[in-house]
């Protein structure tokens, strides 16, 4: 508790202050900067929700199929197939997104050779655009997605789809209404995870994004690293963390009705 | 059970009833939140100002101060000579002086290296550098204007005196070399693949042409992106340019980003971008088009455009609490030979701050290409294109600055 209470309380004050990295910043109570901030910065907000919001969604979409067919067709390989989906994440974050870079590339190994033989234009091009910068969320996300669906899926009792099957229930009503709410959990924590990370993420947005792609984390970023503006800084993290606090509060009363701990 | 009691929980956060235990425990946070604001009070940050060494003796201290055998020495990556994975100048320089040399290639840009620093220097804590490169702008200012930097012993380099060419003395950022000499300097200008925009480029306006749409890059450094901007505008006194100008430039940079122009604001990644053909046309520093040419890209090419080429220095300069300022006088002096200048020129290939080394590099190293770039020892044709850029005069002047080019790259 103490490891989160103090830095939060810190940021909070070092948002109220003014100054400058010359003369130092004081607490002068500049409540004001919060909607300034969130003014500023709208459009960064809204769009790291949407990029964050859809990579969650493709990466669930992705994903669940892969848990599924580990979970329930994997049999004796079940380990090794899990290990495969974990298996890229054993190299550092940033290389991997810098070789999207260098394999999205205009004249690069896929488009490149797409090009080539002119199933493409010339002037298409996929970094630089939201759909990259989705993209590189999606790709980070999807073992985050896929452990706890996985595990949701593991422990659905077998004779709970049989007994479905006795009762005649079609494959389609069998997943339907026996495994997918049962797999809710996985879906829930899943979900959680992905968003809370990706909305919040500047490293993708950094280097498959071009202009009208920065994320709100850029800014942060940009403003307390290069512009030595700690208070902007700090209002906009908060901003961010409150915003995300809601959303998974709000999140928690649609969907869930059990603890996370449950879940996972 | 456990359900209905979490339901209940929620229904709890959501629906605010205050009890009168509530209120009185309230009361009580309220208490603990006075000892909360003497701790939020605590929590400002300290600024530069007086954590500097002012009127101190400084002949006094470089009197003082002895030689002591070690070096720690921060610069850019790939800008000094590397052979199998050693520094032929550094090993000659220890050979030569005894002093041993701890080279550290951490800088990767100015600001992140300068907020690494600064709060080291704000405590009065020694970096751990005793030399450091630093390029012209609004960091250097920030080190000089807080004293954080030891003057240099003027004594110490009479190899500067003698060789420095005249582009890298008594610069404007730093009268009389009183704490930084030139490390290298190079030219901001326009790089282009030929092939690809199928024209040849003259000009800045070239980065604002419709035919190169999304194939265009800039850089995201607001001092380079703002340089471009206002020599598009025609500003090409820029040292003395007004707020009006940079709002001008940012007015054409805005329409340039609006228009799909723009495929993305970089850093040194711009050059890969070229190379890999993601944009045509971009800004580009001179050094590494010379390197990218010699790397398998033969094509690219570097123009001085006729509104004019930035020119910036990259400086050498002792931090203050610096532990070994000595031998790092004994480096400066040592690099300002033409015979070393040479060694690490015919590998670095930027500006060279000492033009003897032009004869060393085709005669004794035997390299006439490096020796005959225009990019390294340039013409005085080249040289008529040089622009300075503008010097920030605090910190209020820099957060205009900011304010007016920082939202063309946050978009």
């Amino acid at each position: 508790m103490l490891f989160f209470v103090v830095p939060l309380v810190t940021i909070l004050a070092v948002a109220l202050e003014t100054g400058d990295s010359v003369n130092g910043f004081t607490l002068t109570w500049n409540f004001s900067i919060f909607p300034d901030a969130l003014d500023q910065y709208q459009t960064q907000f809204v769009r790291s929700f949407l990029y964050g919001g859809a990579s969650t969604v493709i990466a669930l979409l992705v994903m669940y199929p892969v848990s599924y067919w580990i979970a329930f067709r994997g049999g004796r390989y079940k380990s090794i197939l899990l290990f495969l989906v974990l298996l890229p994440f054993f190299v550092s974050f940033v290389i991997r997104i810098l070789s999207w870079q260098f394999i999205l590339a205009d004249d690069g190994l896929v488009l490149g050779t797409l090009k080539d033989i002119h199933l493409l234009p010339d002037s298409f091009h996929v970094l630089s655009t939201p759909a990259a910068v989705i993209a590189g969320l999606t790709y980070d996300a999807l073992p985050f997605m896929a452990l706890p669906l996985y595990v949701a899926l593991e422990n659905i009792d077998r004779g709970h789809v049989e007994a479905a099957a006795d009762l005649y229930a079609s494959p389609t009503q069998r997943f339907l209404r026996v495994i997918l709410p049962l797999s809710a959990p996985g879906i829930y924590a899943g979900v959680l995870l992905v968003a809370i990370t990706n909305i919040g993420d500047y490293v993708s947005a950094a280097i498959l994004g071009g202009p009208n792609t920065t994320m709100i984390g850029n800014i942060i970023q940009q403003q307390y690293v290069e512009n030595q503006n700690y208070p902007v800084a700090s209002a906009l993290a908060l901003i961010l963390m409150l915003a995300l606090l809601v959303g998974m509060f709000l999140y928690a009363r649609a969907m869930g009705t059990r603890s996370i701990q449950q879940y996972v | 059970m456990r359900d209905q009691l979490d339901a209940a929980f929620f229904r709890g956060l959501t629906q605010p009833r205050m009890s009168r235990r509530q209120l009185v425990r309230a009361g009580a946070a309220g208490a603990a939140g006075l000892g909360l604001m003497g701790f939020l009070e605590a929590c400002g940050i300290g600024g530069s100002k007086g954590t500097g060494a002012e009127n101190v003796d400084w002949d006094k201290f470089w009197a003082d101060q002895k030689k002591s055998g070690e070096l720690v020495f921060a610069n850019w990556p790939y800008y000094i000579d590397i052979h199998q994975g050693t520094h032929p100048s550094l090993d000659l320089f220890t050979k030569k002086t005894g002093i041993k040399v701890d080279y550290k290639p951490v800088i990767q840009n100015n600001a992140p290296f300068f907020a690494k620093i600064s709060p080291v220097l704000k405590a009065g804590h020694s970096t751990g550098y005793d030399l450091m490169v630093i390029t012209d702008g609004w960091e250097l200012t920030q080190l000089i204007e807080n004293h954080w930097l030891i003057p240099l012993d003027q004594s110490r380099m009479p190899n500067f005196k003698k060789y420095a060419s005249p582009a890298v003395r008594d610069p404007r950022f730093d009268p009389g070399n009183q704490y930084t000499v030139t490390w290298q300097s190079g030219m901001t200008g326009i790089a282009y693949d030929p092939k690809a925009t199928g024209r040849k480029i003259t000009s800045v306006h070239d980065l604002w042409d419709p035919a190169f749409k999304g194939k265009v890059g800039m850089m995201s450094d607001d001092t380079e992106l703002g340089a471009a901007g206002m020599l598009a505008a025609g500003i090409t006194d820029q040292p003395n340019s007004t707020p009006d100008d940079w709002q001008k430039a940012a007015d054409l940079l805005t329409k340039q980003r609006d228009d799909g122009l723009v495929r993305q604001y970089y850093d040194q990644s711009y050059i890969k971008a070229l190379e890999d053909g993601d944009t045509w046309i971009s800004q580009a520093w001179s050094g590494d088009v010379f390197q990218a040419n010699h790397s398998g890209y033969p094509d690219l090419k570097f123009i001085v455009p006729k509104e004019g080429v930035m020119l910036w220095h990259d400086n050498c300069m002792i931090p203050l609490h610096a532990e070994h300022p000595v031998d790092a006088m004994e480096w400066i002096n040592f690099y300002y030979q033409p015979q070393i200048e040479a060694m690490i020129e015919d590998w670095v290939w930027y500006l060279c701050p000492v033009p003897a080394a032009k004869e060393v590099i085709a005669d004794k190293i035997g390299d006439p290409t490096v020796a005959k770039s225009p990019l390294v020892f340039p013409t005085p044709s080249v040289q008529k294109g040089f622009r300075e850029y503008y010097t920030f005069k605090g910190v209020d002047d820099h957060q205009q600055y900011t304010e007016i080019f920082d939202p063309i790259i946050q978009s």
